[in-house]
Order: structure tokens, then sequence, then C-alpha cells
């Protein structure tokens, strides 16, 4: 019995940590090209499930179907956010450029509110809702359709970093902009795409989500907060470590929610991610795979 | 006719008022001001008293922020502490409210010192996120330590006495704010004419002349957390005063967010523009209330969303100013004020 509740609790947090991974890519991905920290990529996640909800269920279209145009859609916002609010800020104070993502976020959140109400929508079902038996535990068929497709992007994207000649250049971007400017790659281009793979790689996030959770609300957009302590964990400009923090930090929330939780009431699983944020500065403030700069002051 | 800067001594470049006029000017604007409470209605009362919480707690930020360089988003739990151990103080010690505030304020304060000791190994986004992770923290803490803060149900605060007489009203507390919110914008235009204001602002333009040249580091990043603390300790404790029933909501992430956004509008390292912030930001929800309820005829869905127009707006402000005015208010107005000095020419 304890051990189906072990089981349950760590595959629950790999799904979780799936999409934490996948949310923490996206952020890594712009903080890699542009060193800009985006605050706003939980809108970006929320955005993208609402969009796909609404093509769902108001205009009657099929979910791959919607699941592209959703990505599509995606691409263009994190094109126009670029172009629009970012760019005029490259090279400014990081104050600026933290609060303008916080304020896009406001933005965000705001015009989706003024859409879609604030209360929980139910998510159409997409999977087949009866459980896979995996040895002693039954697993819904969601989750494992999650990791299938976490996995698959994050496939993909690595070989679009590893062999795709634009992928080069947005490497080369990331590693020195001085440099690949002379070597004839458009920096702005590259930062361009970063935000549009950033807001595609969110929206995904954010329609497993709702499939999974079978409604969606205004409290996706905290996902935005939660990926920090994943970044923080795996290094802010590693991709490997994105994805190794977020299945890291899922499991620890959900093991905290199922073992820490009975003794305080509740809450623990909400924090736990953050305590580790302060652990994680205090003791390796680079990360597991993060670049280490040396300055002291 | 001025029409340019002739300042000769460093005594008259350091000075807070360029001429009698200003001073005389500022008397009379605070003369008015404490006139405020005999013709006005509660309601704006109200607003007037969040606009001075506001005002101290923009100004601590800005201490921190716009002047030290070091970002924090972690304001909003300060506020808490200040307001709770303020709460927590007076209900259960019965301390009068003149120990009760400053006592808050040191224990922010401290708090703040400890949150801002990692400032020293970590910087820029690293301190955003320790500082975000930190109000996290505390609001877990804040509910769950329900002795201390009543839980989710809250505490409720009874109105700071002086004697036997209870601030209780609006007006009254209008005098309690006003003259705490005056003393405090006093002591930060004076602290930036000091050695350890002027350390502040090394720090924040390059931290290692700053060290090459002599300042600590270490002392004055702290003192920098200590005091921009302590101002927030106190508007939390205010705030307390004021809202009478405080909880773990009356200090969200968004609270932490708006304060960024005075004085980001106000302008980055202005007292002055800390001040136009605070001014802006608490109204825009009231203009916007107004505005609404004059459109709700014609528009009837307007006032439903109501929290979601202030949030849009306040972003579209946000990202606006950074964009186009990333020196605040503070710049325009002092644009503005000498274009019309100069004005044929």
């Amino acid at each position: 019995m304890d051990m189906t509740f072990l089981l349950q609790l760590l595959i629950n947090g790999l799904v979780v940590g799936c999409i934490y991974s996948l949310v923490a890519t996206g952020f890594v991905i712009i903080y890699k090209a542009t060193s800009a920290l985006n605050l706003a990529q939980g809108e970006f996640l929320m955005v993208g499930a609402y969009i796909c909800l609404d093509l769902m269920t108001r205009h009657n279209i099929p979910f791959f179907q919607s699941f592209l145009i959703t990505l599509a859609f995606s691409a263009v916002l994190g094109l126009i956010i670029e172009r629009v609010i970012l760019r005029p800020l490259i090279g400014s104070h990081l104050i600026s450029v933290i609060m303008v993502t916080l304020g896009l976020s406001s933005i965000l959140k705001a015009l989706v509110q003024l859409a879609y109400g604030t209360d929980t929508i139910p998510f159409p079902e997409v999977f087949p809702p009866e459980p896979v038996q995996i040895g002693p535990i039954p697993v819904s068929q969601g989750y494992l359709y999650a990791i299938g497709c976490v996995t698959l992007l994050v496939t993909l994207l690595t070989l679009f970093f590893k062999y795709s000649k634009t992928g080069v250049a947005m490497r080369a971007t990331a590693s020195n902009q001085q440099v690949s400017l002379s070597m004839g790659i458009s920096v702005k281009k590259m930062f361009a795409l970063s935000w549009a793979i950033s807001a595609i790689v969110s929206a995904v996030g954010g329609i497993l989500l709702g499939t999974i959770r079978g409604g969606i609300d205004m409290s996706l957009s905290f996902m935005g907060l939660k990926v920090l302590p994943v970044v923080i964990l795996g290094g802010l400009d590693s991709i490997l470590g994105a994805i190794v923090g977020g299945v890291i930090i899922g499991v620890l929330e959900n093991l905290s929610g199922g073992y820490v939780d009975p003794f305080v009431g509740g809450g623990a699983k909400e924090v736990a991610p953050y305590i580790a944020l302060i652990l994680i500065l205090m003791f390796k403030p680079y990360g597991l795979f993060g670049k280490k700069k040396i300055e002291r002051v | 006719m001025r029409c340019g800067d002739f300042k000769t001594s460093y005594a008259a470049d350091m000075t807070i008022f360029e001429s009698n006029s200003a001073r005389i000017m500022l008397g009379l604007f605070l003369c008015l001001l404490f006139t405020v409470p005999l013709y006005t209605p509660g309601y704006v009362l109200d607003i007037a008293n969040r606009i001075g919480i506001a005002v101290i707690g923009a100004v601590g930020l800005n201490i921190l922020t716009g002047f030290t360089g070091q970002i924090s988003l972690g304001n909003a739990a300060f506020m808490a502490i200040g307001a709770f151990s303020s709460g927590y103080l007076g209900t259960r010690f019965g301390l009068p409210f003149f120990l009760c505030i400053p006592l808050a304020g040191l224990m922010t304060a401290f708090f703040g010192m400890f949150v801002g000791i990692p400032s020293l190994r970590i910087k820029g986004l690293y301190l955003a996120m320790a500082t975000l992770a930190a109000h996290f923290i505390v609001e877990f803490l804040v509910v769950k330590w329900e002795s201390v803060t009543g839980g989710v149900a809250g505490l409720s605060i009874p109105p700071p006495k002086l004697g036997s007489f209870a601030f209780d009203t609006d007006a009254r507390l209008f005098f309690l704010i006003f003259v705490i919110a005056i003393m405090a914008v006093l002591f930060a235009k004076n602290l930036f004419r000091t050695k350890v204001g002027k350390a502040f602002i090394a720090i924040r333009d390059q931290a290692i002349s700053a060290e090459v040249m002599g300042v600590n580091i270490l002392k004055y990043k702290l003192l920098s957390f200590g005091i921009s603390s302590f101002y927030v300790g106190v508007a939390g404790a205010l705030v307390a005063y004021q809202a009478k029933i405080i909880s773990p909501e009356t200090f969200p992430i968004t609270v932490a967010i708006d304060y960024l956004g005075m004085i980001i509008i106000g302008g980055l390292g202005s007292i002055l523009g800390s001040i136009y912030g605070a001014v802006f930001i608490t109204l825009l929800p009231e203009l916007l209330r107004l505005s609404t309820s004059a459109l709700a005829g014609p528009f009837p869905l307007l006032v439903a969303k109501l929290a979601a127009m202030k949030e849009l707006v306040f972003g579209i402000f946000v990202v606006v100013f950074i964009l186009f005015e990333p020196h605040g208010l503070a710049a325009r107005w002092h644009r503005i004020r000498n274009y019309w000095k100069i004005y044929p020419f």
C-alpha cells in the first residue's frame, strides 16, 4: 500500500515535472539568447491553453488542428512581443527588463480574464479516460501522452539546436553576439526566433496541462513562477538542466505534498520548490549544469 | 532669469531647496495638506491614507531598488511582517502604537537584512528570484503560524490610541499616516546627502569601483536592505491600522508588483518620483472605477470587468513607461518645469 502511494506520487511528479521541464526550456531559450528574464512565461502557457480550448469548444475544430493553430498563434504572439516590447530594451537595465515582462504578464492575464472570465472552464476530453495498468498502479492515459509529447518535443528541439543551420546560428548568438554578427548571423532574427520558440513550447505545456487537469483557469499563470526554482536548479543557461530540474522539482513537489502536508495541514507542496530555490542559491548558485561566471565583488 | 546650473559650491549642489520660494511653496502645500481632512468625505480620505502609506513603502523600495540597484520582489512579504508584528505586539502585549510601529519596522529590517545576506553572492536576477522565493515562504509561514498571525482568519487590530484619544476615523488616521510619511520622505531625502546614501549610489553604479574606493559592500548592502525594509515594515504596520483586519490575503504578490510599478512609473532613484508613482498607482483603480461607473449606462458589462481592467491598464502603463520614459514621472516633470523656466528660448 505504502509502496503504491509512493509510486503514485512519483508518477504524478514525473508528469508535472515534464511540463515544468517544457516551460523551463522555453524560459532558458529566451535567457540564453537574449539574457532577458521572462516572468511572463506562465502567461504564454495560459494563453496557449485558452486559445486551444476556444478553438475546440466554440469553433468545433478537432483537437489536432486546434493544437497546430494554437502553436502558430503562439509563435506570432512571441514574435510580436519581441519586436514591440523587448527589442527596444536590448542593452537596458535588468530592472527594466524584469519589470517589462511583469507588465506584460499583467496585460496578458487581464486580456484572458476579459475574454474568458475567472471561472474554471472544463477542457474537452482529448485522450481516452480509461487508465492503463503499469505494474500495481493505474496510470491515466493522458499522463502517458503528456510524457510522450514532452519527450518528442524535447528531442526535436535538441536535434534542431544540434543540426539545423538556424539552430546552430541561435547557439552561436547565445555564446557570442559580436562574433555571430560578424559571421553574418542576424542577431535580431535569432532573438525573435527564440521568443517564438519559447512561446510555442509554453503553449504546448499549457495544452497538456489543460488535458491532464480537465479544466483551466487563471491559476495556470502561476506555472511561470513555479518554473523559477526549476531553472535555478538546472542552471539558468542550460536546456539539459531545465529538463532534469523540471523532473526533480515536480517529484519533490509531489513527495512533499504526500508526506509533509499531512503534518503541517497543507501548503507544503506549494512552498517546497521555493525553499529548494533558496537552498540552491545559497550552496550552488549556478545550478547543476549552469555556466559559472566568476565575478567577485 | 535662470537659464542654467550656476552652482558654485558643494553645499549649493546638495541643498534640498533650490530657492526660498521652493521652501515657501512646500510649506504652503503641507499646510494645505493638513487641512484636507476638514472638508473631504471619508471615501476620499481613505484613498488619501492609502496614498500616504504607499508613499512610505515606495520610498523604502526605491532606496533599495532605485538607489542601491538591488531588485526586490519580496516587498509584500516585508509588509506582511511589519503588519503582523505590529498587530501581535499591539494585541498580545498591549504596546502603544508609537512603540509598535518602530518595533515592527525594526523587525522587518532584521528580516530584510537576513534576506539581503545572499545578495553578496548573488545579484541581479538571482536576487529577484531569491526575494520572490522569500515572499512565498513568508506567505506560507503567515498562514501556518496561527498562534501569532491568526492563520487564514487573520488578526483584528484595534485602532491606535494616545491616552484616551483613539485614531479611529479616517480623518484621525490621516494625521498619523501623513506625519510619518513626511518624516520618512525627509529622512530619505537627507539620507542621500550623507556618506551612507552616496555609498548606496556608488554600489548601484559600479560595485567593483565602489569597493576599490573603500565602500564596504557587505555593510552598505545590508544597511540598504535594513533601511528599505524598515520603511516597508512601517508601511505594513500602518496598513494594519488602516485595514483593521489583516490576513495572509492582504499581502499577495501583486502588492509587490504594484510597488515596483510605482517606482518604475515614478522614477527609479528619485524620492520625488516615488511619491508621484505612489499617488499615480493608488489613484489608478479609483479613476478607473469612476470612469467605469460613469460608463455603466451604455456598457453595463464594464463594471464586472473592473479588476481585469485595472490589471490591463497597470500593465500597459508599466510597459509604456519603461519603453518611452524610463526615468519616470519625475524626469518628465523636470523637463516640463525646465521648459517653462526658460520659456521663450
